[in-house]
């Protein structure tokens, strides 16, 4: 069979990776600079030449590609109660990809209208209110949308018992009808949305940032790179019919304006009379931490972990950290090229990698009765999950990768958030997963052995 | 659509109690009400959040454990302050210590903004004539 081309646009670089299906093998991968402005093509080319100049000339049978580039798929969402329908359109955008730029909840002003419409979103996601719930908060903000204007589709997945009003309301828009993301109180529904998400990606977002040129020559753009790398994930723990998954799994992507981190996990408490609290958790989560990266967002790692802290794990004066940390931000191109770099750089990546997956986990709070403890867990119970996967340069260009990744373990100092215990470490070295993520649509059982052979275990983190 | 009424229900604060919760969930629902059940350990804030997102007609709110009356203090102001006004709210259970004379304890809900309060032992049947009254639903 002929080798297949998994291609990641992504803002600044194209990856390829060439499989060879089969024999499930990884011929090679090899990145270029993306070139949105001009013709992305041009930077696939040159992706392409790297790649055969380690393989020798491949003759491909099929390509797909996944997207972040030109910002990736840009969403804005608005809900009703912050913590119930706000967050589950929230959830159910960064489960499908998406980049969140703004979750609004209760009734939209006309600020906000102005506020929408200069940050032009790829797509708005319009809930509110359960199932013959509360009506009121979604018709105003659909009355609020149609008076802003703008082009960008809106999905609908609020009160079903409002949703055709909506339409009409926003007659003449591109606008999506779907079930809603929280139908009852307490009950989750993101998929019927994330399915509508990812069409739009597909027939319009893909078409609007000059990407159609390149899927002439390609058998598919499938989604954006986020969603490839989940579906990585997703299938690296829970396997295909024939090959069994490595079980539940923790992933973290420290970049340089985000980090990522996606669980696949169910979760549930460990002591049985636990009482669990707040919006029920998908099984597949993803969050993002928007103000946690290693250049573009350097300055909220230090603000999260706090300065000191920083200073004191790295070694470094803190006046010496302050210095270098506002240089990192304005020179976001700086490789850690010196000692004192790479030490500050691990200990920044440990801080990112800290607060992102405390914030991606739950918290356990304890309630003294004369009966003894009663336990009331919100979020996720992560402290079982025994696999942690991690990706992004500051994690993969080191030897200390350990060292790094024990920040996204149990912290005795903070005994209320249920992190890992101690997890085994595999690493994506070669930047494999977002195309391992692609090949999954129609080779899951290439991607799942490729996985497993090109992850590099790096013992256990404790 | 229906014209089912809604009830947000669940027990206040770090009250752990959770029989009387039940019987109540299952009580209700037979009468014909659509249930939020909360369960336990259920703060203001969740309450109202409920009953914001599913338009609920009612909050009932259960103690137990006898600090129902500092738990629900604020509650009132609470529900207004978040669009809940004149949303009906009840309470019930063992809602202070020990054994006060209950006119009085009646007269402290109500100046907190509860329509009603119920002394301990009040069966499920007399909650739901009350609601159904409140609520002018039929039968
Ligand atoms: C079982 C029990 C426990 C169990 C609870 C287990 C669980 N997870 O459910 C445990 C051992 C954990 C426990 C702990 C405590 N308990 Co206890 N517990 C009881 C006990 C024996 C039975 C409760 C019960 O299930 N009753 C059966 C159900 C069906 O009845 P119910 O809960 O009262 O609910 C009915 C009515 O009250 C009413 N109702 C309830 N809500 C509402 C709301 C409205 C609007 C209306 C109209 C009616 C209504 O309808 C319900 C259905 O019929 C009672 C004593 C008793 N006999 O009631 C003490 C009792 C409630 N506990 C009490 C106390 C003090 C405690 C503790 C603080 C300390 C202790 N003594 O252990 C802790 C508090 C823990 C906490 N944080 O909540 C006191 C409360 C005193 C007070 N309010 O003045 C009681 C009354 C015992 C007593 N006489 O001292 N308890």
């Amino acid at each position: 069979m002929r080798p297949i081309l998994l291609i990641d646009f992504g803002s600044t670089y194209t990856k390829v990776t060439a499989v060879d299906v089969e024999n499930a093998k990884l011929l090679g991968s090899a990145a270029a600079y993306t070139t949105v402005q001009t013709d992305v093509n041009d930077g696939l080319a040159n992706a392409v030449t790297r790649l055969e100049e380690q393989t020798g000339k491949l003759d491909f049978a099929e390509r797909y590609a996944c997207s972040s580039a030109a910002g990736g798929l840009r969403m804005i969402a608005s809900g009703l109660v912050p913590e119930l329908t706000a967050e589950a359109a929230k959830c159910a955008s960064l489960g499908a990809g998406a980049k969140v730029v703004k979750t609004y909840s209760f009734e939209l002003t006309e600020d906000d209208a102005a506020e929408i419409l200069a940050a032009k979103p790829d797509i708005f996601l319009l809930v509110g209110g359960t199932d013959g719930g509360n009506k009121a908060c979604i018709l105003n903000n659909a009355h609020v949308l149609a008076e802003a204007g703008g082009s960008f589709p809106i999905v609908i997945a609020g009160n079903r018992n409002a949703a055709r009003e909506c339409e009409r309301i926003l007659a003449g828009r591109e606008v999506y009808v779907c079930e809603n993301v929280m139908p009852k109180f307490g009950t989750l529904n993101i998929e019927p949305a994330q399915q509508r998400i990812r069409d739009i990606f597909l027939n319009r977002i893909v078409r609007a940032k000059g990407l159609t040129k390149a899927s002439e020559l390609i058998s598919g753009i499938l989604m954006p790179t986020p969603s490839a790398f989940l579906a990585a994930m997703r299938l690296l723990a829970d396997g295909t019919k024939a090959q069994s998954g490595i079980g539940e799994l923790i992933a973290v992507d420290v970049g340089g304006a985000t980090t990522d981190v996606y669980s696949i996990a169910d979760g549930m408490p460990d002591h049985p009379g636990t009482i669990l609290k707040g919006l029920p958790e998908p099984y597949v989560k993803r969050t993002v931490e928007g103000d946690v990266g290693m250049r573009y967002s350097i300055h909220g790692i230090v603000d999260a972990a706090g300065l000191d802290t920083v200073a004191a794990i790295s070694g470094l004066a803190a006046e010496r950290v302050k210095e270098l940390v506002d240089f990192l931000g304005t020179h976001t191109d700086t490789l850690p090229n010196t000692p004192e770099l790479e030490t500050l750089d691990e200990a920044l990546a440990g801080c990112a990698i800290r607060t992102a997956v405390t914030r991606h986990a739950g918290r356990i709070e304890e309630t003294y009765t004369m009966m003894g403890l009663a336990y009331a867990q919100t979020g996720k119970n992560l402290m079982n999950v025994e696999r942690l996967v991690v990706t992004g340069g500051s994690l993969i260009h080191t030897k200390n990768t350990g060292k790094i990744a024990s920040y996204a373990l149990y912290d005795p100092k903070d005994t209320a958030s249920l992190k890992p215990r101690k997890a085994e470490l595999l690493v994506d070295r070669k930047y494999i997963l977002a195309a391992m993520g692609l090949l999954s649509e129609h080779y899951p059982e290439a991607a799942l052995t490729i996985m497993k052979e090109e992850l590099e275990n790096d013992g256990l983190a404790e | 659509m229906s014209n089912q009424k809604k009830l947000v229900i669940g027990v206040i604060g770090a009250d752990v109690h959770a029989v009387g919760n039940k019987i109540l969930y299952h009580a209700f629902t037979d009468a014909g009400f659509e249930v939020i059940n909360l369960g336990v350990m259920v703060s203001q804030e969740e309450y109202i959040a409920a009953a914001i997102e599913s338009n609920a007609d009612a909050i009932v709110v259960s103690s137990l454990y006898g600090q129902g009356e500092l738990d629900c203090r604020g509650m009132r102001e609470k529900c207004d302050e978040a669009g809940l006004e004149g949303i009906l709210l009840y309470v019930g259970g063992n809602i202070v210590i020990g054994k006060q004379p209950f006119d009085e304890v009646e007269k402290r809900f109500k100046a907190m903004g509860f329509n009603r309060a119920f002394p301990p032992g009040t069966p499920p049947e007399t909650t739901i004539e009350a609601l159904k009254e409140d609520l002018h639903v039929e039968g």
